[in-house]
């Protein structure tokens, strides 16, 4: 057969198939999450969210070496005739204007992109470790642990059941209230309400898992239950939770700017801080909008890229949608 | 003495509102050392049940109740306490599974959970447990173990995945190894080779198998020794040659009737038996075999037929077994 094909097409068929074989070399040792990946670079949404993700921190993490002012020092105060309700407004040397104390809002901005992003992440951490930690065991405990297990089980996600019927900003009050208003409460307030969510996603994540094909078969090996759980359960239950923490982030910065914007937060003013910004300006939003409408798009724009990425993962890892 | 030794092995799954299911009914079948023993049944007929009962793997609690003995040389299976049960499985026990894509862990490399049995039960570590790995995909005839160690079950064929699982399950010489349909989910061609391997693995290590299959030419090609199921009980035991020549029970004389032949007839139609699994009387009714069984009689009622014991060994559960060697005349009509 191949003696009928002209040199041309013999080489062409050739070719096609060293392209198919280095194809097929492309693909070893490629994991689930590395397939994932590859679906998240074709998925616009994740470009978008990817874009103001990169920005954002970009301007958290290098921003406060490059602002033009101290972001305290009140260098503009003579200029404010509060009389008039007079804030100079966006100019050559402000970029975004004046605050009401007569501060440079540019690099407020700038820096309290730097507070949010660290609040957020700090807080979020919160709620992933202890979330995770509680759904886990209660998740491997369900699964695997007998009837001893689904005691335990049954007390964790009790207590989980309790934060859960707290809403959630009552939650980050009480917590606040209770340990004094700093940025450290607000951290952990904030984390507090997301443990609930964390800790039933693994849970149930893990409880589908334990039912598999796999955790039998490596059960039937005599594998301990620990190893089971670890090596096994758990890192087939991890994808939601991944898709859950971007999308905490999202919320867990809306709601430390709340926290902030309720008098909860930092109370150093002069760390400045998007949530803290924004409650300021409620005051002057007659005379300078900007000083509110700001923070306000910071807020809104850098949870929009959270929520992007988060939401364009949970379509990368859902076996569902997988082709 | 035999190897296993499964005596009245019964299991009923209790749901509240719903009746008790009888999955297994008083199952007894003995496997000897590097023999190869067949249990086969439609589906439904407590095969499954059977083999995750020995290996105590179904779900404690929840409604399983497991009783009777399964005697592995001398130790009862059933009695082992669960972290006992927990050395046991892998390392003189062993299984295989249907569905190969499904019984590996898609997120971790085949050597990783090849080497896990090795550090569980051989207590190797490190460089030796990943050349004992790439031993073992060897010995199953797994090209270039080297690279296959570091690959993802995804990327595997489904038979190379089989040999993978199989590698995993001799990794310690289990001295019993029970295989539950492991060339259902694959090829023909490949269940051929998976079937050629599971043999040689025998012969060289005598290592006794269970093979559980509903597929006769399987057991006609593998095992020595079959047990016949249905509903929850064996039917008949024997040898493969009586077995497939002279079969005592009318529901293995169906189950071979039933089995396409290239020398029949042109236009022969199958010979299906009637009726599903579901159609079976409970036990203490008489035979549960007898609403699809066309040699019922009247004694087929009333009580349970006696497992009959032939002086060659051949048993059978039958009140009007088919009397003639003439397998085609047998079936029935």
């Amino acid at each position: 057969m191949s003696d009928l094909l002209s040199p041309g097409r013999k080489k062409a068929k050739l070719d096609r198939l060293a392209e198919l074989s280095a194809a097929h070399d492309d693909e070893r040792g490629v994991s689930l999450w590395q397939e994932a990946f590859r679906r998240l670079r074709r998925n616009p949404a994740a470009i978008v969210g990817t874009v103001i993700l990169g920005v954002f921190l970009l301007v958290a993490l290098v921003g406060p070496f490059l602002v033009p002012y101290d972001p305290a020092a009140q260098l503009w105060k003579d200029e404010i005739r509060e009389a008039q309700a007079f804030y100079p407004g966006p100019r050559a040397e402000n970029w975004f204007g004046v605050d009401h104390l007569g501060r440079d809002e540019f690099s407020r901005m700038i820096v309290g992109a730097r507070q949010t992003l660290l609040v957020g992440v700090v807080a979020t951490l919160i709620g992933l470790t202890v979330g995770t930690l509680i759904g886990g065991l209660a998740g491997a405990a369900a699964g695997l642990g007998g009837r001893w297990g689904r005691w335990v089980d049954t007390v964790l996600m009790r207590i989980v059941d309790m934060l859960l019927a707290l809403p959630s900003l009552l939650l980050a009050i009480s917590i606040a209230a209770l340990l004094g208003a700093s940025l450290t409460t607000v951290m952990i307030a904030v984390g507090m309400v997301s443990v609930p969510i964390f800790a039933r996603l693994l849970r149930g994540s893990m409880l589908a898992q334990s039912n598999s094909d796999y955790v039998l078969a490596a059960t039937s090996l005599g594998v301990r239950r620990s190893k089971v759980a670890l090596t096994h359960i758990l890192p087939n239950s991890l994808a939601p939770v991944i898709v859950q923490s971007t999308l905490t982030l999202a919320t867990a910065i809306i709601e430390v700017a709340a926290l902030s914007f309720l008098g909860l937060g930092n109370p150093d003013a002069s760390i400045p801080e998007w949530g803290v910004m924004l409650a300021d300006a409620q005051r002057y939003l007659d005379a300078a909008p900007r000083l509110a409408i700001l923070p306000a798009l910071g807020i809104i724009i850098t949870a929009l890229g959270f929520t992007l990425l988060g939401e364009a993962m949970r379509e990368a890892l859902d076996p569902k949608l997988r082709k | 003495m035999a190897l296993l030794d499964v005596d009245e092995l019964a299991v009923t799954f209790a749901r509240r509102g719903q009746r008790t299911v009888h999955a297994v009914d008083g199952v007894s079948f003995s496997v000897d050392a590097g023999e190869v023993t067949g249990l086969v049944g439609e589906s439904g007929c407590g095969k499954s049940v059977t083999s995750l009962a020995i290996m105590g793997l179904l779900p404690a609690g929840k409604g399983v109740r497991v009783q009777g003995k399964a005697a592995f040389d001398g130790t009862d299976l059933l009695q082992l306490d669960p972290r006992a049960m927990r050395d046991v499985r892998g390392r003189d026990v062993a299984m295989i599974f249907q569905d190969p894509l499904s019984s590996l862990n898609p997120v971790v490399p085949i050597g990783v959970q090849v080497t896990e049995v090795l550090v569980r039960h051989r207590g190797m570590r490190g460089e030796a447990a990943r050349l004992e790995a790439e031993h073992l995909l060897d010995r199953v005839g797994i090209p270039d173990p080297t690279r296959r160690l570091k690959e993802y079950p995804h990327q595997l064929s489904g038979g190379m995945r089989q040999r993978a699982l199989i590698a995993m399950a001799v990794a310690c010489q289990p001295r019993l190894l029970i295989a539950d349909e492991p060339t259902t989910a694959l090829d023909v061609t490949i269940q051929a080779q998976i079937l050629e391997l599971l043999k040689d693995l025998v012969r060289e290590s005598g290592t006794a198998l269970v093979m559980i299959t509903h597929d006769l030419g399987v057991v006609a090609g593998m095992c020595d020794t079959i047990n016949v199921l249905y509903g929850g009980r064996v039917v008949e035991t024997a040898r493969r040659r009586p077995l497939f020549a002279a079969p005592r029970h009318p529901y293995t004389v169906g189950l071979l009737g039933s089995i396409p032949r290239l020398d029949a007839g042109h236009g022969q139609r199958l010979r299906p038996i009637p009726g599903s699994v579901r159609d079976l009387l409970p036990w203490p009714d008489g035979c549960a075999f007898a609403p699809r069984c066309a040699r019922q009689v009247d004694a087929c009622l009333g009580t349970a037929p006696q497992l009959l014991r032939e002086p060659d060994g051949h048993a059978f559960r039958c009140v009007n077994p088919p009397e003639t060697d003439h397998t085609g005349e047998a079936a029935g009509e």
